[in-house]
């Protein structure tokens, strides 16, 4: 009798948490599908701005689907309309942002590597204090080193060039990418170093074919935080370049700043499109090459 | 020639010092175990004879070739690490003639080598595959190829078997064992594990707070150590020591524990110094190996205990008794019955006790 109670006080138990549970799954969707959209909105407006000619964007509304794929709003968004003063478009300024991204990129993420090596595998006396003070310089708004740095640009005779945005954000990148690489060398059993040195590699040897190959995962991460940083910066590069040398995002805000009559709306939209492109692209190349643990192997027993 | 000695060697990490001045010699082919406690100085020892570490005092040297300051690579030495410290980019192959490469030997003498190693280990089928694809005993094996590759004059094990776990590292330690019995090479090899230290070496040396208690025989490690450290130390469980004074009565020395009136004769013990020992307070050291339950011998003496605790390991039994409010343990085989809260009658094997100066810790 007790034993056909129990069994059946089970099974409204269990149907019970079924009912919950399928709730609580479809709440779930709901969220993640509100959210998403949120996120999702303001590209969508902007893809469909941007293929809407003008008189489309007068009539419609905001969410309106375009009538065609009308790619006239990128074209001069990219090449301009080919009438002389005035024109700005994108196409100059954005090979001047790649000449800033690429070597800036390389040379932080490089030297970052290179800090974290020394830091975590030949310490020294006092190495707590530079990792102290390179931390220092995560925490230092970019405002705060706007006049020192232009001063040091003026002195070196590399104001508004490129040349000169890539010192910066090497300099400005460094703190980051070495606390990125120390934190991933720390983890890296020091033994390795110590038998590479018995076999006889030295400092460079033993970075460039010991831990070069195994820091991929964090070399990924370096990339994609140091390419969106100096990418979608734009304090540094209207402060310290102006005119032809000016990287994409200054332009892309004189370009919607100064439009003397009408707004063209697709246009900037386009514009604003374009100057994001790259970051996204490099998010899914990379974000490929995102693996994890390649040293698990050699550290566990 | 000592293939390795080490004369006065001292050394400080800023205001700790880690070894306080070491005296070692090795002869050529000897096997020398460094076991201690950890955070006894032992890696750094042998971190400094690889010459990762730097000196601050004393010297090393290598066939009476002083190396104090020469790099690893020049010393002609060769290391097995804990975690193994395989380059994870690199393959098998890549991994084995690494230092090779680096010492710009010839191609040829490159292969044979490599041949050669990896046949001995059995690693040949592994040559192309990178360590994460290695079980731990195969890249143990590896680690260890990586080293004989080189044809070092001293091998250094830094806690080679302590990431096996236990039965793999019993088959590890057998298989370096037979290493060293074909090979010959001077090995050093640091651990904290006794058993490995008393199977493996042919010499242990034996430290404690940067310093060397006792380097020996393992033969005389276990039955003659030299201090209380090195009696407790080795052994499981450890040596009694029960403390209480030595009384001599007309050249009969015989020793009475604290709060107890049974007199136990000592004969045949070998004194260190035979003057002035009526009424010293020493510890009386016998192994609970060594405590019978039937009489062995003649000379064995005869007491009655209580028996407090029992505790079953399978094969054998350890007992804990209570000797004039002082424990003892005692190690039986588990056939034996023996009734807890009782007094039992025992044998100790008066042939096989140490005796410490109860002030200096040391052997008397």
């Amino acid at each position: 009798m007790q034993d056909s109670l129990k069994s059946s006080s089970y099974q409204q138990l269990e149907q019970k948490s079924k009912y919950t549970n399928m709730f609580l799954r479809w709440f779930l969707y709901f969220i993640l599908i509100l959210f998403a959209s949120y996120f999702i909105f303001p590209l969508y407006v902007m893809v469909v701005t941007s293929l809407k000619t003008m008189e489309e964007i007068r009539q419609g509304t905001l969410l309106s689907w375009p009538s065609g794929l009308n790619l006239e709003s990128w074209a001069v968004a990219w090449g301009g309309r080919g009438y002389g003063a005035g024109d700005t478009f994108l196409r100059p300024y954005f090979w001047n942002s790649i000449k800033m991204v690429v070597p800036a990129v390389f040379f932080s993420t490089f030297i970052g590597a290179m800090t974290g090596y020394v830091l975590t595998k030949w310490r020294f006396k006092g190495d707590q204090w530079v990792f102290l003070f390179l931390l220092f310089g995560c925490f230092i708004p970019f405002q705060a080193i706007l006049l020192p740095m232009a001063r040091t640009l003026g002195v070196l005779g590399i104001s508004n060039s490129v040349v000169g945005l890539v010192l910066v954000h090497t300099v400005y990148g460094i703190p980051f990418t070495t606390l990125f690489f120390r934190n991933y060398y720390v983890s890296v059993p020091t033994e390795l170093v110590k038998a590479a040195r018995i076999d006889g590699a030295g400092f460079f040897k033993i970075f460039f074919k010991i831990l070069l190959p195994i820091s991929a995962p964090i070399i990924v991460v370096t990339i994609i935080w140091q390419f969106t940083q100096i990418w979608n910066d734009f304090l540094f590069g209207s402060t310290f370049s102006f005119g032809e040398a000016a990287p994409i995002q200054v332009a892309l805000n004189n370009m919607v700043l100064s439009s003397t009559s009408v707004k063209e709306y697709n246009v900037d939209m386009a514009s604003a499109i374009i100057a994001g492109i790259p970051t996204l692209i490099v998010y899914v190349l990379a974000g490929k090459y995102f693996i994890r643990g390649l040293t698990s192997g050699a550290v566990k027993g | 020639m000592k293939t390795l000695k080490i004369e006065e060697l001292s050394k400080n990490f800023g205001s700790t010092e880690v070894l306080r001045k070491i005296n070692l010699e090795i002869d050529e082919g000897n096997f020398l175990v460094l076991l201690g406690p950890s955070g006894c100085g032992k890696s750094t020892l042998l971190n400094i004879i690889a010459g990762l570490e730097t000196i601050n005092e004393g010297n090393v040297f290598i066939d009476d070739y002083n190396v104090s300051k020469v790099e690893p690579k020049d010393r002609n030495i060769a290391m097995v690490f804990q975690s193994y410290a395989l380059y994870p980019s690199m393959n098998v192959r890549e991994n084995m003639i690494f230092g090779l490469k680096q010492a710009k030997t010839s191609k040829e003498k490159i292969e044979e080598q490599l041949e050669k190693v990896s046949k001995f280990l059995q690693v040949d089928q592994l040559l192309e595959r990178k360590p994460s694809q290695l079980s731990g005993g195969q890249r143990q094996r590896v680690a260890i190829g990586r080293a004989l590759v080189r044809e070092p004059r001293i091998f250094l094990f830094d806690e080679p078997l302590s990431n096996l776990d236990a039965k793999l590292r019993v088959e590890m330690r057998r298989e370096i064992k037979k290493l060293h019995q074909q090979l010959k090479t001077t090995v050093v090899y640091v651990t904290h594990d006794q058993t490995e230290a008393m199977s493996l070496g042919t010499r242990i040396a034996i430290m404690n707070h940067g310093v060397i208690q006792q380097n020996d025989t393992p033969e005389n490690i276990y039955n003659k150590p030299s201090n209380t450290f090195v009696a407790d130390f080795i052994g499981s469980p450890s040596m009694n020591l029960i403390k209480g004074t030595l009384k001599e009565t007309s050249g009969e020395i015989s020793f009475t524990a604290s709060g107890s009136n049974v007199e136990i004769p000592i004969k045949d013990y070998e004194f260190k110094d035979k003057s002035n020992l009526n009424n010293k307070e020493i510890y009386f050291g016998i192994r609970p190996e060594h405590i019978y339950f039937k009489k062995s011998n003649e000379i064995d003496f005869e007491i009655n205990l209580r028996a407090n605790l029992s505790e079953y390991i399978g094969h054998e039994q350890i007992i804990t008794f209570d000797y004039a409010n002082q424990e003892i343990l005692a190690k039986f085989p588990s056939t034996i019955k023996i009734e807890l809260a009782k007094e039992t009658k025992l044998f100790f094997d008066i042939t096989q006790i140490s005796l410490f100066d109860a002030k200096t810790d040391e052997r008397i």
